[in-house]
């Protein structure tokens, strides 16, 4: 088994706009497929959610984030699979899919 | 923090429906929670601020539970989300902006500061302020379309597409109507008082006739899809039950509501057969009707039953219960049903409810008799675009075997069906002249 990093990207939407009812589908969504990949064997650690402001160091520049809405990473996971195909694979069950979002998978580099 | 046990004591008489369901609207229920607290700190001239906040604390929980799962006590952890941000929110705007005039000057020392806050959520006090947002709806100046779209939108987390959606009118129709409403309500800085004044009955009445819109709304409403009547209808009962559960609200009238509510939530699962078609009274399949709702309505209608006041809510909980409780449509007491309905039309004059009362005779002393009954309905002009209506006059000729009469009638009825299903229903009745 190989680990690999799930990077959250974007999919935030306009969560302003929804309704408690729809914000929860959403969360419900994302528990059921969090919990299939930790039955399956596949959730090495869930990872967290991270805040949307930040700094960013550049040489001798700090500058305060919002960066770009499409490639904010919101948040990460450190999933185990076979091989990057089936890391991939797993992937697209994520409900971030469905709100425009992205999932970027990178390989763990091994000892 | 919240009380637990509050949400298990509204599941006993509002949660019939989607047991399977883990989470059980918890983000709709808690919003209205929330925003109940928020606005009695912020004031309700900053509604908006308060729902900012508050869609803020259920977007951390998703963020954070996506990854983690849902904590212990998750009402608790959401309230706490939005009292910390509030707290901030306090902190940082207490110099520019006006909140609620109770605590303004609390808010003023940091000595006063925390408790002032922490009192504002504890549980006892959020209880309060749901009922506080509910009396406050139900303000006078509005209409009671716009009282029952903002009781939805501000206590049941509804959007106005989901209202708009309930209520079969246009985004744009409903968007307008909430904020001219919540525009009407900003004037007051302070919830609704609860206290048990003259002026607080009044607004007892208002509430009963707000929240037994609602639920008629999702169980004679015009749309189509089950789902979401129920979801009205266990609205309208969850915040009945919110009533039952406060010493000055819980009147007999509450409770009579209450018990009304419970003996027809109790007859919906066989409101709509397994067609999809819709299926009257007399031929509903009695066995999917839902026991413990009816026994729950009789305690609360038998609890009701105290002081020298009748309300409508009483008559109409007592016609339910005399067919909830009858094996069949034949042996209903169909007589006492009658007396019923004289009764409700004294304190409640209505046209249709004169044609309920003709439907109760036809029932009880044959179809000639209900016809006569009903051509005796002295405003029954007011009927005229109500289906049921020429669909009571058609079924009665019907059974008096007069086909060309009955189609008539049917062909109007369908004339004014409001939706695929009543449409059908009526439909199908047409046909059975031609048979």
């Amino acid at each position: 088994m190989s680990e690999f990093l799930y990077v959250y990207r974007g999919g935030n939407g306009d969560w302003a706009e929804q309704s408690p009812e729809q914000i929860q589908q959403v969360m419900q969504k994302w528990m059921t497929w969090m919990q299939g990949l930790a039955e399956q064997g596949h959730l090495k650690d869930r990872g967290h959610p991270l805040e949307p402001a930040g700094k960013v160091v550049s040489g001798k520049v700090v500058t305060d984030g919002p960066y770009a809405e499409k490639d904010l990473v919101g948040g990460y996971t450190l999933v185990e699979a076979k091989d990057l195909a089936q890391a991939a694979e797993l992937s697209k069950g994520c409900p971030i899919l469905e709100n425009g979002g992205a999932v970027e998978i990178r390989p763990i580099m091994k000892m | 923090m919240p009380d637990p046990r509050e949400r298990g004591r509204c599941r006993d008489s509002a949660h019939h429906e989607d047991v399977s369901d883990p989470v059980d609207h918890l983000f709709r229920r808690e919003s209205g929670r929330i925003l109940a607290a928020l606005t009695r700190v912020f004031g309700f001239h900053n509604l908006e601020l308060a729902e900012d906040v508050m869609q803020d604390a259920l977007c951390r929980a998703l963020e954070v539970w996506k990854h983690h799962g849902m904590p212990d006590n998750p009402s608790a952890w959401l309230m706490t989300t939005a009292k910390n941000h509030a707290v901030d929110v306090l902190r940082r705007e207490r110099t520019a902006r006006r909140f609620a005039p109770e605590i303004t000057r609390l808010l003023e020392s940091e000595w006063t500061f925390r408790p002032t806050v922490e009192a504002a959520f504890g549980a006892h006090a959020i209880q309060d302020d749901e009922l506080r947002m509910m009396f406050s709806c139900v303000d006078p100046r509005l209409t009671e379309e716009a009282q029952v779209a903002l009781i939805l939108h501000i206590l049941c987390g509804f959007s106005v597409s989901e209202i708009s959606n309930a209520f079969l009118c246009t985004s744009a129709a409903a968007e307008k109507r909430i904020a001219r409403a919540k525009k009407v309500l900003a004037k007051d800085t302070q919830l609704f008082e609860l206290a048990g004044t003259g002026d607080f009955c009044t607004r007892l009445s208002a509430v009963h006739r707000a929240l037994y819109l609602l639920f008629n709304e999702g169980y004679h409403g015009a749309n189509t899809k089950t789902v979401v009547r129920v979801e009205l209808c266990r609205e309208a009962m969850r915040l009945a039950t919110l009533l039952r559960d406060h010493s000055l609200a819980a009147t007999p009238p509450t409770l009579a509501l209450l018990a009304l509510m419970c003996l027809h939530a109790a007859r919906m699962p066989s409101r709509v057969d397994d067609s999809g078609s819709l299926s009257l009274l007399p031929d509903q399949d009695r066995s999917q009707w839902n026991r413990e709702l009816i026994q729950e309505g009789q305690r609360l209608l038998e609890q009701a039953a105290t002081g020298d006041v009748i309300s409508e809510f009483h008559v109409e909980a007592a016609i339910a219960w005399c067919h909830a409780s009858a094996p069949t449509a034949r042996a209903t007491n169909w007589a006492q049903i009658i007396g019923l309905y004289d009764t409700l039309l004294h304190i409640r004059p209505s046209p249709v409810i004169a044609l309920n009362r003709a439907n109760a005779i036809a029932q009880h002393a044959g179809p000639e008799q209900g016809l006569t009954a009903i051509h005796a309905i002295a405003d029954r002009e007011r009927l005229k675009t109500y289906p049921f209506y020429p669909m009571a006059l058609g079924e009665l000729e019907l059974q008096c075997g007069r086909r060309g009469a009955a189609s008539q009638h049917f062909k109007a009825a369908l004339q004014l069906a409001r939706n695929p299903t009543e449409q059908r229903f009526m439909q199908e009745r047409l046909d059975a002249c031609a048979v």
